[in-house]
C-alpha cells in the first residue's frame, strides 16, 4: 500500500521552532555573569576612562583602566543596561584583564559575543558597546601619556 | 523555591472553578454547536448560557455579545468591522484614538490609515489621562469612530469614558473602548459608561487563553471581518470554542460573585506593596494616576535601573512581573505609554510592572517588597558611577 495517500512520513520535523524569546535565548555563561559580574566598581586614580552608549538607546558603559607597563593591570566597569549588557561588559573586563593595550584594542564584539557562547541578535550591539568602552578607556589612557600624539 | 507570580496583567491562572465548566466540553459533550443533534444542542446551550453570563458582567443583552478568539481579535473586529460598515453609509472614515492605547488598536487604527482611513492619536496627561480638549478638539465631520480603552494595562489608569461619551454629544459617532484590562477590576456598566462596543478577554479573568468578547450595542452595525460560515450572527465565522465560551461564562460569574471582595482586597495589598517599595526604595516613581487606577497594577520606575535587568534578577528569586522597557520588547522600542505621559526616556528604561491577583497573599507581597528592594540596590551598585 505504499504511495497511498494516508502512509504515513517519516515523522521527522524539518526544523524547530524557535520562539525567539530575548530571555529565554540567553547563554548558560550570559546568565552566569550578569548574575554574578565580574570586575564591577569603580578605580579611584584610573589611568584611562572611556564612556560608551546613551540614556535614549538604554546602554551605557563606562570603564577604568590601571596601567603598568603596557598592559591593563587592574579593569573596573559601571553599566547601565540589560542583561546582555552587563554580561559583556563583566566578560570583556576578564578578557582585557593582563593584557597588553594592543592586544585589548584588537578584541572585536564577535570576540565578547563567542566568549558569552552568543547573542540573541537584537543583542549583540551591546557586546559592540563593551569592545568600544574598552577602546576607548585605552585610547584616553594613550591621549593623556602622551598628548602630542594623535 | 516558591512562585511568587505578580504578572498578572499578562496572563491568570485559571481559576479550578472555571475548568471544571470547561471539562465537560472537552469529555463527553464534544459536539459541534451548529449540529442538529443532541451532541450538538448540548454544545449550543453552553454557549447561549456562557452569552448571558458575559452579558450581565457589563449590563448588556446576550444577543450583544460575540465570542471572538480574544482581546486582540475584539479590537480588529471592532475598528475594522466599524469602519468598514460605515463607509457603505457615511462619507468618512476618521477614528480618533489614544496614543497608550494597547498596539492591538494601534496596530490595527495604522493599518487602517495606511488603507487610507485617517486617524487622529490624542495625547495623555502626565498621570496618563486623556487629553479631553484634544480629543474634543480632534473631532471633525467626518469622524466616524472613537476608541479609547477604559484602563492602560501598562500603568493602571482609568480613562474617562462617561465624560468622551458627552463630548460626542449628539453626533453620529460610535464609541469602542479597549476593556480587557478593566473587566474585573471595576464596576462596568456599557450604558452608564455610554460605550457602543466594547473588547473583552477572558485569560485576564482568570479564564482560558484563546476567547474573547465584543459588545456591540444594539443598532450599531459592523462588518465581520472573519468570515465563512453564519456562525455568531454572521458576524465571526468558525466552529465556536465551546470549551473556551464555557469558561469565559463561568469567569464572568465569578466575577459577579467574588469581584467586589476581590477588589477591596487586591486594592489594599497593591497599595501595601507601593508603600513598602517608596519606603524602602529612593528614587522611586509610582506611574499612573494615583486614584483612578484598578486595583492589580502597581507600575514603577526606578531611576538607575533598566527593566530587563530586574526581571532576571526577579525571576531567580523567584518573582514574575513585566517591564516594557525598551530591551524587554521583541522591537527595542521604549515604552510608548511612558512616552506619551513625558516619562523620561532614562527613566522610562527602569520601568517594573507587578499586577496582583486574588489569590495574592500579604506573605508574598512582603518577600516581593524586600525582593524588589535588593534587586535595586545590586542593580545601582553596577551603574552607580553612571550619570542618568
Amino acid at each position: 500500500m505504499t504511495g497511498a495517500p494516508w502512509v504515513c512520513g517519516s515523522g521527522e520535523p524539518r526544523a524547530r521552532a524557535r520562539s525567539g524569546l530575548v530571555i529565554g535565548m540567553y547563554s548558560e555563561k550570559v546568565m552566569k555573569h550578569f548574575a554574578d559580574p565580574q570586575n564591577v566598581g569603580v578605580i579611584e586614580d584610573p589611568d584611562g576612562v572611556g564612556q560608551v552608549g546613551n540614556p535614549t538607546c538604554g546602554d551605557i558603559m563606562r570603564m577604568f583602566i590601571k596601567v603598568a607597563g603596557d598592559r591593563v593591570s587592574d579593569i573596573k566597569f559601571q553599566t547601565f543596561g540589560c542583561g546582555a549588557a552587563i554580561a559583556t561588559s563583566s566578560v570583556c573586563t576578564e578578557m582585557a584583564k593582563g593584557k597588553t593595550l594592543d592586544e585589548c584594542m584588537e578584541i572585536t564584539r564577535d570576540m565578547v559575543a563567542d566568549e558569552l557562547d552568543g547573542l540573541p541578535k537584537q543583542k549583540l550591539h551591546c557586546s559592540n558597546l563593551a569592545a568600544d568602552a574598552l577602546h576607548a578607556a585605552i585610547e584616553d589612557y594613550r591621549g593623556k601619556a602622551d598628548p602630542d600624539s594623535n | 523555591m516558591a512562585t511568587i507570580y505578580l504578572d498578572h496583567s499578562a496572563t491568570t491562572p485559571v481559576d479550578p472553578e472555571v475548568l471544571d465548566a470547561m471539562l465537560p466540553y472537552y469529555r463527553g459533550q464534544y459536539g459541534n454547536a451548529s449540529s442538529i443533534h443532541q451532541a450538538g444542542r448540548a454544545a449550543r446551550q453552553a454557549i447561549d448560557e456562557a452569552r448571558e453570563q458575559v452579558a450581565i458582567a457589563i449590563g448588556a443583552a446576550p444577543e450583544e455579545i460575540y465570542f471572538v478568539s480574544g482581546g486582540t481579535e475584539a479590537d480588529n473586529l471592532a475598528l475594522r468591522g466599524y469602519v468598514e460598515q460605515s463607509g457603505n453609509t457615511r462619507n468618512g472614515s476618521h477614528i480618533i484614538t489614544s496614543k497608550i492605547e494597547h498596539h492591538a488598536v494601534l496596530h490595527t487604527a495604522a493599518k487602517l490609515a495606511r488603507q487610507g482611513k485617517p486617524v487622529t492619536y490624542c495625547g495623555v496627561d502626565g498621570d496618563g489621562v486623556i487629553d479631553l480638549g484634544e480629543l474634543a478638539d480632534g473631532i471633525r465631520d467626518d469622524t466616524v469612530l472613537i476608541s479609547v480603552m477604559l484602563a492602560n494595562n501598562e500603568v493602571g489608569t482609568i480613562e474617562p469614558l462617561r465624560e468622551i461619551r458627552e463630548i460626542i454629544g449628539d453626533r453620529r459617532i460610535a464609541l469602542h473602548t479597549d476593556a480587557v484590562q478593566a473587566l474585573g477590576e471595576m464596576d462596568i456598566n456599557v450604558d452608564e459608561l455610554g460605550v457602543d462596543m466594547m473588547s473583552l478577554s477572558a485569560h485576564k479573568v482568570y479564564g482560558p487563553k484563546g476567547i474573547g468578547a465584543l459588545y456591540v450595542r444594539k443598532g450599531t452595525r459592523f462588518s465581520a471581518q472573519i468570515v465563512g460560515g453564519g456562525h455568531e450572527r454572521n458576524k465571526r465565522a468558525g466552529t465556536e470554542n465551546v470549551p473556551g465560551i464555557a469558561g469565559f461564562g463561568k469567569a464572568c460569574e465569578l466575577i459577579l460573585r467574588d469581584g467586589c471582595e476581590n477588589r477591596a482586597r487586591v486594592a489594599a495589598l497593591r497599595d501595601r506593596l507601593v508603600a513598602g517599595i517608596l519606603e524602602r526604595v529612593e528614587d522611586a516613581h509610582y506611574n499612573g494616576h494615583p486614584e483612578n487606577r484598578i486595583p492589580k497594577n502597581a507600575s514603577l520606575c526606578f531611576r538607575g535601573c533598566e527593566g530587563e535587568a530586574l526581571l532576571l534578577h526577579l525571576d531567580f528569586m523567584g518573582i514574575c512581573a513585566s517591564s516594557g522597557s525598551a530591551c524587554t520588547s521583541q522591537s527595542l522600542e521604549p515604552s510608548h505609554v511612558l512616552a506619551a505621559m513625558g516619562v523620561p526616556i532614562e527613566i522610562a528604561h527602569g520601568v517594573l510592572r507587578l499586577t496582583l491577583g486574588k489569590d495574592s497573599t500579604q506573605q508574598e507581597i512582603d518577600t516581593a517588597i524586600d525582593a524588589v528592594a535588593e534587586v535595586v540596590a545590586k542593580i545601582r551598585r553596577i551603574s552607580a558611577a553612571i550619570e542618568i
